[in-house]
């Protein structure tokens, strides 16, 4: 049954109609489109790698990243939520398949139904996506930056936990505000000032004996660095800025490259499935009114499935290379 | 195509009645296959973590099999490829697998490269 002989004489071989290795032009042509976009995709991760290895030693570990949990403020919960942005999307994927294999049968309210979960779910993976961003972008503990680009975390020495920068620094009377459009009008807004100016991040720190500094540099045994408090007394007088949260240009997580690529390869999957839901969006909508049902067939279903498939099969390479390696 | 379903998963081992049964036995071994990747990711066992095979963390290249077991599942069974034809199946895997691994191959070599420079060079970059 494996061969690619198209039988079939009656058949003009010029004429169209041809079903070459046995799909139809439409699936076929999904396929050429799908291989296509996972060598992008490939290109990327294989770019993440790239930066990965020639950073060897100082990249940032993911699980210490990603602790959020909606709903559980402070619980320290590595890798919980992205599971179950996994697994919403893996479930996606099978009222998907469900729904071509109803599609198949003709059932056309099973085909809705399924198709009604399936976005459903896509919109939940999209929504936690946004979550997770906003997480990331907002940041939690804060952070300085060397003169060379290197970013210096915070230990409280007696229990261990990672410090705020919040937690220990000391306030001093300022009258530094941040400029705004609307007090000048010549000026254009300035960039936001951080919390805490670096002056009281470094006061605080000496007036704090229990605060230790945690490098990006990482041991043996693939944990970061902790210096003593000698070593990051001597440390932060290399520190020239504060650094809250994560943009394009630095993060207070580490490496800058680890939230760039955070923000191009989820971003460009979480556009995939913004896209797949709408697609699928127009698809539900066509087998609501009939169309499907008038052509004799579901194969749009089909063909459209096998896009949301990829969209998981690229997610669970995205997990692997961003959360779990 | 609604009776060409190829009903058998781990090359016969297990065979399911209906296709849609055969839907959900896949889904309840990804769903496995996750949860033991999530649980490994949080205990992170210092014997997987200690060796090292061709230069990764065992439980590195633990983590690169199951996901391309999933990979696997997921092309199989739910993008039907188990039903298509073996001349289909074979361009759509080897192609981009082939330029895949030669792409990594090349840039990860020459990362690694660099790391050396960093590393052993002149160059003071973490200051």
């Amino acid at each position: 049954m494996d061969t690619t002989i198209t039988t079939g004489e009656e058949e003009n071989v010029w004429g169209g109609g041809n079903r070459p290795l046995g799909a139809s032009y439409g699936k076929l042509m999904m396929w050429f489109f799908l291989v296509s976009d996972a060598l992008t995709f490939s290109g990327f991760l294989a770019a993440y790698g790239f930066s990965r290895f020639k950073f060897m030693e100082t990249w940032p570990i993911a699980d210490e990243v990603f602790t959020h949990f909606p709903g559980f403020h402070g619980v320290d919960a590595p890798m919980y939520y992205v599971a179950f942005m996994t697994f919403v999307l893996i479930m996606s994927s099978v009222t998907m398949v469900l729904a071509v294999d109803a599609g198949h049968k003709m059932k056309k309210n099973a085909v809705t139904w399924y198709m009604f979960a399936t976005i459903i779910g896509g919109a939940m993976f999209v929504g936690s996506q946004a979550w997770e961003w906003a997480t990331f972008i907002q940041g939690d503990f804060g952070a300085l930056e060397t003169k060379g680009g290197r970013i210096l975390q915070f230990v409280d020495s007696d229990t261990g936990k990672r410090a705020a920068i919040a937690d220990f620094s000391s306030v001093i009377p300022d009258d530094r505000v941040e400029h705004e459009k609307k007090n000048g009008i010549w000026y254009y807004n300035e960039k936001a000032l951080p919390s805490y100016s670096i002056n009281e991040v470094t006061q605080g720190f000496q007036e704090n004996l229990n605060i230790v500094i945690r490098t990006e540099v990482l041991n043996e045994e693939g944990e970061k660095t902790i210096l003593t408090r000698e070593e990051s007394l001597q440390k932060i007088k290399s520190a020239v800025m504060v650094v809250e949260g994560a943009n394009l240009v630095r993060n207070e997580y580490g490496s800058r490259l680890f939230a760039d690529f955070f923000f191009f390869i989820t971003g460009f999957h979480g556009f995939h499935v913004f896209s797949g839901v709408m697609i699928n969006l127009i698809i539900f909508f066509n087998v609501v009114i009939g169309t499907y049902e008038k052509r004799g067939h579901y194969e749009m279903v089909e063909k459209v499935g096998l896009y949301w498939h990829f969209v998981d099969l690229v997610w669970v390479f995205v997990f692997t290379f961003f959360y779990l390696v | 195509m609604a009776e060409g379903h190829k009903l058998e998963i781990f090359r016969g081992l297990v065979k399911f009645k209906s296709n849609t049964q055969k839907i959900w036995g896949v889904l309840a071994f990804l769903t496995l296959i996750t949860v033991v990747e999530v649980a490994f990711g949080i205990i992170k066992p210092a014997i997987l973590t200690g060796t090292y095979i061709l230069g990764m963390k065992l439980l590195n290249w633990i983590f690169i099999i199951l996901t391309l077991v999933k990979a696997y599942y997921i092309a199989w069974d739910f993008m039907h490829l188990r039903d298509e034809k073996s001349a289909l199946r074979r361009a759509i895997v080897w192609t981009p697998i082939f330029l895949v691994m030669y792409l990594v191959f090349i840039l990860l070599v020459e990362a690694d490269y660099i790391h050396n420079i960093y590393k052993d060079g002149f160059v003071t970059w973490n200051f």
